[in-house]
């Protein structure tokens, strides 16, 4: 049977959901009285009786996927949500855990403004609404890691709520344009962070550090509006962009700053949604999109054949690259929410609401934090496109690498070359270096200074194309030159002599008669052969366009 | 002096507050079958042990049903008498942590300064064997 198709609706393509002929695909599945033997049962999602003369098609139909997101960000923070121990990656084993994160009897959780101030200003760069007042629950559920037996976080009215988070898709290729997409923001809430366990399974135990246990965490859930893993990774590495441009989250996946769980299912266009599975363990930027790629496919591969989806929570296996299920998730799990009976609501205020004389210390006011919003990614690379004409696929790249930015800003100061000049250095030859090393941008050995003065020697034309990349490799070499430095020991410049240029090019055409001749015939090619014996014979010290000229006008005389 | 805040209109709904409660008690008979009392077992690691402690967890049911005699319509639930405190904000500083030692001689089982568990997740048979609240 042909492998059934998922129509990828991104980046950007709509598919049309005209079709009907899958109807007759239905009928297979009814039960009882079904002629087809050997279906295992019929999917939860509930049948529409069709009728179709059609003959059933095997194999390419279509589906729509639906993925929804659950991501917790760390905040960042000197000390913890309810606690005054600290927050830091690497540390010895439960040397940052206070008598309140150990959960000991007698402890009480005392909230950390800072941490309050990181959801609000989280809220509103997603436009959400902040609660001005929002609760605390406690959450239960038992694990090694998280001694008090229950998490608190805020279930029944979290901090904010429907917000909006816009990420850009690249649609087709050439030519390239950018469209925002939009997934709705359900809530903000915050909670605790569980501690880590490390599983010991040879000797049949699990070790339990509880530095992590009581960090303050913003779990962000997306609705499900994305249709692919491409949507999602793009969208989660939007929010990347803007906790780390907020300064809340440093949301490094590879520190486990950043974590999602994704929520799939997968559905006949015009159809009711299916049965949703939970895949958790996405902790790695590279393997988000396919996780949840995998997954859609496995459970259009499930149904396709009759098998139906279980409302499940699984995991991905990055070393097999498929999502398997979870053995402690099994059957549903009941957290019996309550009232976190220690803390009293949270009451935020804006300027109109600010009680009088209070200390300053004990009021958050939402207006002064919206004023004091650093400037968001979108709207940094709105301005690249309006202030240098950036194009917008390349304003997204130039924001995508940690300092990248800042490297392209300072060269543009000190040079004189055109935006779209620096812009393709900057992404292609630069970047490229750097990606082919492995190296971060600040490890650069190349300065923005002297990729400026490089760039303004190839714009006043003193040395050609080809020449300005070998001084770049030059350069790269870190060995203190300049740019001038290196032109003038390797003897890069263009040449200017025109007598001597064209004395090269009429020895040129005398020693090749054979070629002239084919160009005379008409080969429009044999022009660039005469143009590259040229540049050779000076030394690539000529512009290429300049030589075609005076052979042309040598010809034609 | 905190003026009592103004209710704005985010009321828990009553359906999600009686989600609290009444898991138990879906037709309002107040019987604990023994599919349910297994299930709270299973969630609180707790031993009901007997016909009578199931018997004494009805009775504190019925007791606690009498609450719905009272009409709270439009009346908006309390969860803490401590809703008219201020929560006071603690400002972003480290002054705990730093006892590992101390912590650790809490703890039946150590691997050098880390807690040791049993593997996964607590074992719903190992509880049979050797009665509830056992750690291993």
């Amino acid at each position: 049977m042909a492998a059934p198709m998922l129509r990828w609706c991104c980046p950007g393509r709509r598919w049309a959901f005209s079709r009907i002929g899958d109807g007759s695909r239905h009928e297979k599945r009814f039960p009882a009285g079904s002629a087809s033997s050997g279906k295992r049962g019929h999917s939860s999602v509930a049948q529409q009786p069709f009728i179709t003369a059609q003959k059933p098609r095997k194999g390419d139909h279509e589906w729509a996927a639906v993925v929804g997101l659950e991501i917790h960000a760390q905040i960042a923070s000197n000390s913890k949500l309810f606690s005054g121990s600290q927050v830091h990656f690497a540390a010895p084993p439960n040397s940052l855990v206070s008598f309140f994160d150990a959960s000991l009897p007698g402890t009480l959780p005392v909230l950390n403004r800072r941490c309050v101030e990181a959801a609000v200003m989280t809220g509103l760069a997603l436009g959400c609404h902040i609660n001005r007042k929002s609760l605390f629950d406690r959450k239960h559920y038992f694990y090694a890691d998280l001694p008090a037996g229950y998490q608190i976080t805020q279930q029944r009215l979290p901090i904010a709520v429907n917000g909006e988070l816009a990420y850009s898709v690249c649609v087709g290729k050439k030519p390239a344009w950018v469209a925002t997409r939009t997934v709705r923001v359900k809530q903000i809430q915050l909670e605790q962070d569980s501690g880590k366990s490390l599983h010991d399974d040879p000797r049949a135990r699990t070790l339990v550090d509880l530095n992590r246990a009581g960090v303050g965490l913003l779990e962000v859930v997306l609705e499900p509006d994305m249709c692919c893993g491409e949507e999602a990774a793009t969208a989660v590495r939007e929010l990347q962009l803007i906790l780390q441009a907020l300064g809340t989250s440093q949301a490094s996946m590879a520190e486990g700053q950043l974590r999602v769980d994704a929520n799939i299912s997968v559905h006949h266009p015009g159809e009711p949604l299916g049965v949703r599975t939970e895949v958790k363990n996405l902790n790695s930027a590279r393997f988000l999109a396919k996780a949840i790629d995998y997954e859609i496919q496995r459970q259009i591969n499930e149904l396709e054949n009759g098998g139906e989806i279980l409302n499940e929570t699984r995991s991905f296996d990055y070393k097999l690259g498929c999502t398997v299920p979870m053995r402690d998730k099994e059957g549903k799990q009941d957290y019996r929410f309550m009232p976190e009976p220690n803390l009293p609501p949270l009451l935020l205020y804006d300027s109109g609401s600010l009680p009088a004389g209070v200390d300053p210390q004990q009021v958050i006011n939402i207006d002064q934090l919206r004023e004091r919003l650093p400037e968001l990614p979108s709207v940094t690379r709105e301005k690249l496109v309006r202030q240098y004409g950036v194009l917008p696929e390349h304003s997204v790249a130039l924001l995508n690498e940690v300092g990248l930015l800042e490297f392209f800003q300072n060269v543009m100061k000190e040079t004189r070359a055109e935006p779209k000049k620096v812009t393709s250095w900057v992404l292609n030859t630069f970047l490229g270096f750097l990606k082919q090393r492995n190296l971060a941008v600040s490890e650069s050995p190349v300065t923005p200074a002297a990729l400026a003065e490089l760039l303004d020697l190839l714009d006043r034309k003193a040395i050609s194309s080809s020449a300005a990349k070998k001084v770049f490799a030059e350069l790269w070499r870190g060995e203190g030159k300049t740019p001038a430095q290196i032109v003038a020991e390797k003897k890069l410049e263009l040449m200017h002599d025109q007598e001597a240029l064209e004395q090269l090019c009429r020895a040129t055409l005398e020693a090749h008669t054979g070629v002239v001749t084919d160009l005379k015939k008409g080969n429009p090619r044999a022009i660039n052969k005469l143009i590259g014996l040229v540049r050779k014979a000076t030394l690539g010290r000529a512009d290429p366009a300049v030589i075609k000229e005076v052979l042309e006008r040598q010809l034609s005389s | 002096m905190w003026a009592r805040t103004v209710c704005l209109g985010f009321r828990a709904s009553a359906g999600a507050l009686r989600g609290f409660t009444s898991k138990a008690d879906p037709q309002g008979s107040g019987r604990v079958t023994a599919e349910l009392v297994e299930h709270l077992e299973r969630l609180a690691l707790v031993d009901f042990g007997s016909q009578e402690a199931v018997a004494r967890l009805e009775k504190a049911i019925a007791f606690a049903d009498r609450l719905r005699a009272v009409d709270t319509d439009g009346v908006e639930p309390m969860d803490s008498v401590l809703e008219d405190r201020c929560l006071y904000l603690r400002s972003d500083s480290v002054v705990e942590g730093n006892c590992a030692e101390e912590l650790l001689q809490n703890s039946h089982r150590v691997v050098e300064e880390y807690f040791v568990a049993p593997p996964g997740n607590i074992s719903w048979s190992k509880l049979d064997e050797k009665g509830p609240n056992s750690a291993e």
